[in-house]
Order: structure tokens, then C-alpha cells, then sequence
């Protein structure tokens, strides 16, 4: 089985470096999440590992164009064309024809709950729908990598739901599937978690992995701490400390994936803020 | 102004709009207090876009009444009102500092700094330059600049990275402190989380109501363990059974485990069955899907 990914990958927009030493590893039957804010370079990574984008330094391992399903943000769809021949348009792009294409579309419009919207414009449909739509694209050809930019972003949790799925279906047929998110509960399904920030990788691992290392503790608290990054959880303050005990009237809590991201968000926060490459 | 209105800046009630044949709000109503963050949730088509139209004075109800701060919505009402549109409202070619201007006029007011430091020191940036992040930054520090006592948003921190949410939901909480009301629509757990309550909504009418707790209530699903997990995903979706797969476990979100066993039993694999309280995106797929919440 070959394994795709991006290894120390450099990629530089004129003068911004907008990812720096990049590691990215996508296996076969394996889903991986590519977590990280508006600018962490989650979409460049993606572009470069689909190869719209060129590394300026670093090596990039992709299988042949046609092997390749991408869906890049949220502009898949023609609005002008039909759910019908949106699918079309790019069956005939991979070569894609005859009964083989029919029953796969037949079945991507099953599983997208698409097939009784067959005929509507892609300007009619919700972002749900659109979105389902842009990932039904994307795995019409099989593909061998499955490249989703944000594929959940705007989308309801009935659709995000099928989303789910239709990608867990992807990676059990043999698909490696990367895709984008700014949201833990889509990453916290996904079989490996690459935490972007800034350009950097800060973590790599299983969600319980990323969990699982999170160094010192992560407090609760009624009010928010002075002088440190705190994150409302609830009805609680969530903050960090490596290891003192804070100061404030807190209780030590068990950190999930979100808390073990911001702590990891925080620390390299304050690394840039003090100046400390990394 | 009366009691009400002061206490409630925002009262809907038996609130419904048609469009043609299509009923978007079926006999809505909702109250938001002062000092409140109401979420408003429910898959795309149940009607909150619509009925925050409304709520904004751009739709009129066919039947019903809105009422905010004790009166129809108008010209009046709207500038007290601070509205953070999905699309964010500005203009992408003027800078941060131009929009945050151009708002502030409209309103009558001096512009004046934005209170957020990341927005005062990109003041010169254009909108379209700017990061999605500092884009949304930009786009509450607009919805506030007036002191608004009711705030509309919908789906305020859609694509921010949690560290940015977290600063966002500051904001919004800061709001609600100083005694705006706010109506919050979201698709995530991670915001509903932070709204003191919940309204869900499907085909144009609420079907629950309360904390996030409230409304998990009661809710549970199927978790199959299984050494053959990958073998158990595979023969649960052919059969149509929606399920999620995480590290360890699938997990069943709108079939029973008699259904689910029998599958697996079918197909010869050898899995265990633990019934374990739904989260609160899984209840909300039950309650949307109207699927029969498995006994907890």
C-alpha cells in the first residue's frame, strides 16, 4: 500500500511563508483530519498535495491526476447546471461513462439523500446540499486520494452526518481521505489528527494521542482567570497551566480534543508572542 | 415600554410565513430576555434564516406578531439592533477602519476605536485582504459599535479556528452582560454549548426546547465494538444504517440495536452492543430525522 503525504514541505507566497516544514501523511483506508484557523495553511497543504499549489521546498507524494478526487472549498458546484449535470461535468473530465458511471452515480445520489433533486439547479440548493453535491463529485471516480477542503463548513448536522459517512464509506472501500475542518467533532472521528497553526505543524496523532499529550492540566473554573488564555466550555473557563497550580478557585478536568487544541494553540501563541521560532 | 418589553427585547409569537405553497414558519414563538443568548438550531430548510428575516423587519409575518422592544420591527427598532449576517455585510474593498465608519454613520454615531485590539491595529487593511478571522472580528466589532440591546447572528463563527471562536463567544458573552439580548443561529455543538438555551427547529416549527442538556435528555445511541470494526462499518452502511465511526466503536445514531444485531448476525461478525447517551449533534439528528430516541 503506498502512503500519500507531504514531507518537509516548504510552500512560500512571495514574501509569506504560508507552510514551513510540513509534514502531512495520508494512508490507504485511512481518514485524516487537517485541523487549523483561517490562515494555518490547511487549504495550502491540501493544494499542495494536490499539486495546484508547488512546494518551493520538500517532496510531495500523490497518485496520477485521475486518481485524485478533490474537493476545493465552497465553490464546486455550477450554479447554472443541474445536481444531474454537475455530475456529469466531471464524469466526462475523469473519462467516466457507460452503466459503470451510471450505478456509481445512482448510488453517490443515494447516499447524499441527492436523488430526488436530481434535476434542480446547484443555485437552488442549500449549503447542505451543495456541499454533499461538491463530495459526491469528488468521489465519482473511485479515487485512490480523497482531497476535501472543508466539506463540513456551513453544513447541518443531517448532512454532516451523511458527510461522515460517505467518507468513512470512501476510506473502507481503500480511499485515503484527507480532509479540512475548524471543528473538533468532525476531527474527533477521523483515524489521525495533523493540527496546523500558522504555517506549522503542532501536533500529529490519533485523537486520543493528541488528547493524551497534552502536557500539565487543563483547569475549569466559575470565572475567568486574569493573565492567562481562558476558553469557555459551557458553563465553565477552561485554561492552562504546565504544571503550577493556578490562581485561582479551579478544578483539574479531564481534557478532550477541543481543550487539548487550544492549549496547543495557546502555548504556540505564546511562543510567536515572545518570539521563539519553532 | 411596557414590562414585557423591557424584560424581553425580542417577543415572537404564533409567528408564521408561506411562500406560496411552501410553509417556511409554522406558529413560532420564542422570547429572548435581557442578558440571554438563545441558540437557534435546525437543518438547512427548517426556517431560521426566514425567521431571523423577520425578526430583522425584512419579511412580514402572514400571521402573528413580533414584537422588539414592544414593537413591530421597523426603522426604529433596527438601530438598536446588531446584526451579523452570515456573508459578514462588508465591504471588501474599503479598509476595516472605513467600514467600521461607514456603519457608525448609518447609525448617527462618530466613529469611534474598536474596542477589539486585532481590529484597531489592522484598521488600514482592506476587508478582502484581511483573514476570515479577522473578516468576522471586523464584522461584530460593526454589529456593536452602536451598543446594540438585541443581537442577531447567524452563524457567527462558521470556519474560525477554536481559539478564535473561544474570543468570539467572549465577545458575544461580553453582549449579553452588559444586557443585550441575543439570537444566535449555529449548526455546532461547540457553539450551542455556549447559549443559556436552545430552540430547535424542523419544517418551520420548534420541536424542542432548553439547555443542551435538556435536549440530550433522554437521547441515546448504539456504540458496536467489534475487532472487525472496519468489516462492521462496511456491512451496516450497505444496509442502509446510518453510523458513525470514531477510534473504537461505531457509533448508531437511527436504528435500534435489535435491527443493528441482527444485521451483523446475518453477516456472520461477532460484536458487542452498549446503549450510551447521545451527544448532543446525534440527539439533534433524532429529533430532525423524527427517529425514536433509543432508551437510555
Amino acid at each position: 500500500m503506498t502512503t500519500w503525504g507531504l514531507t518537509k514541505v516548504r510552500v512560500r507566497f512571495r514574501a509569506r511563508v504560508a507552510l514551513d516544514d510540513v509534514d502531512v501523511s495520508v494512508d490507504p483506508r485511512t481518514v485524516t483530519a487537517l485541523v487549523g484557523g483561517d490562515g494555518a495553511g490547511k487549504s495550502t497543504a491540501l493544494r499542495a498535495l494536490v499539486g495546484v499549489v508547488v512546494p518551493e521546498r520538500g517532496e510531495v507524494s500523490r497518485p496520477a491526476r485521475e486518481l485524485i478526487g478533490f474537493l476545493a472549498g465552497q465553490n464546486a458546484v455550477y450554479n447554472d447546471l443541474t445536481v444531474d449535470e454537475n455530475l456529469d461535468f466531471v464524469a466526462h473530465a475523469y473519462g467516466l461513462r457507460g452503466t459503470g458511471y451510471e450505478r456509481r452515480r445512482a448510488d453517490l445520489l443515494d447516499r447524499t439523500a441527492l436523488a430526488t433533486a436530481r434535476q434542480r439547479l446547484g443555485g437552488q440548493l442549500s449549503g447542505g446540499m451543495r456541499q454533499k453535491l461538491g463530495v459526491a463529485q469528488a468521489l465519482l471516480p473511485k479515487p485512490e486520494l480523497v482531497v476535501l477542503d472543508e466539506p463540513t463548513t456551513g453544513v447541518d448536522p443531517v448532512s454532516r452526518l451523511e458527510l461522515t459517512r460517505l467518507i468513512s464509506h470512501a476510506a473502507s472501500e481503500g480511499a485515503a481521505v484527507v480532509f479540512s475542518t475548524t471543528y473538533m467533532s468532525d476531527a474527533e472521528r477521523a483515524d489521525l489528527v495533523v493540527v496546523l497553526d500558522d504555517g506549522h505543524v503542532l501536533l500529529t496523532g490519533s485523537p486520543d494521542d493528541i488528547v493524551r499529550g497534552v502536557p500539565g492540566t487543563v483547569w475549569a473554573s466559575d470565572a475567568p482567570p486574569s493573565g492567562v488564555t481562558a476558553w469557555r466550555r459551557q458553563d465553565a473557563w477552561h485554561f492552562y497551566t504546565g504544571g503550577s497550580a493556578p490562581s485561582v478557585s479551579a478544578t483539574a478536568v479531564p481534557p478532550d480534543l477541543e481543550d487539548a487544541v487550544l492549549v496547543a494553540a495557546v502555548q504556540h501563541q505564546r511562543f510567536r508572542d515572545v518570539g521563539v521560532s519553532i | 415600554m411596557t414590562d414585557d418589553a423591557l424584560a424581553f427585547p425580542l417577543d415572537v409569537a404564533n409567528v408564521a410565513k408561506r411562500f406560496g405553497s411552501f410553509v417556511a414558519v409554522d406558529d413560532v414563538s420564542l422570547r429572548v430576555s435581557r442578558g440571554e443568548v438563545v441558540g437557534l438550531l435546525g437543518a438547512n430548510g427548517a426556517g431560521k434564516t426566514t425567521l431571523m428575516r423577520i425578526v430583522l423587519g425584512l419579511l412580514r409575518p402572514d400571521s402573528g406578531a413580533v414584537r422588539v422592544f414592544g414593537d413591530a420591527p421597523g426603522r426604529a427598532t433596527r438601530s438598536r439592533l446588531g446584526y451579523v449576517p452570515q456573508g459578514l455585510g462588508l465591504y471588501g474593498d474599503l479598509t476595516i477602519d472605513e467600514n467600521l465608519a461607514f456603519v457608525a454613520r448609518a447609525f448617527g454615531r462618530k466613529p469611534a476605536k474598536s474596542s477589539d485590539e486585532g481590529v484597531r491595529l489592522a484598521g488600514r487593511e482592506t476587508v478582502e485582504a484581511a483573514s476570515l478571522g479577522l473578516r468576522r472580528r471586523t464584522a461584530f466589532a460593526a454589529a456593536l459599535s452602536h451598543d446594540p440591546d438585541l443581537l442577531v447572528l447567524d452563524e457567527p463563527t462558521s470556519g474560525v479556528d477554536p481559539l478564535a471562536r473561544a474570543q468570539l463567544w467572549e465577545t458575544i458573552r461580553g453582549a449579553a452582560s452588559a444586557g443585550a439580548a441575543v439570537l444566535v443561529s449555529t449548526h455546532y455543538m461547540e457553539e450551542a454549548q455556549n447559549c443559556d438555551r436552545l430552540i430547535l427547529m424542523r419544517t418551520g416549527r420548534v420541536v424542542a426546547s432548553g439547555t443542551v442538556s435538556d435536549i440530550v435528555s433522554g437521547h441515546a445511541i448504539v456504540a458496536v465494538s467489534s475487532e472487525r470494526l472496519d468489516d462492521v462499518f462496511s456491512i451496516l452502511d450497505a444496509d442502509g444504517i446510518d453510523c458513525l465511526k470514531s477510534q473504537h466503536e461505531l457509533r448508531v445514531v437511527t436504528a435500534a440495536q435489535p435491527l443493528v444485531a441482527q444485521v451483523l448476525a446475518r453477516a456472520g461478525v461477532t460484536a458487542t452492543f452498549t446503549t450510551k447517551p447521545a451527544t448532543f449533534e446525534e440527539a439533534f439528528v433524532q429529533i430532525v430525522t423524527e427517529t425514536v430516541a433509543v432508551a437510555s
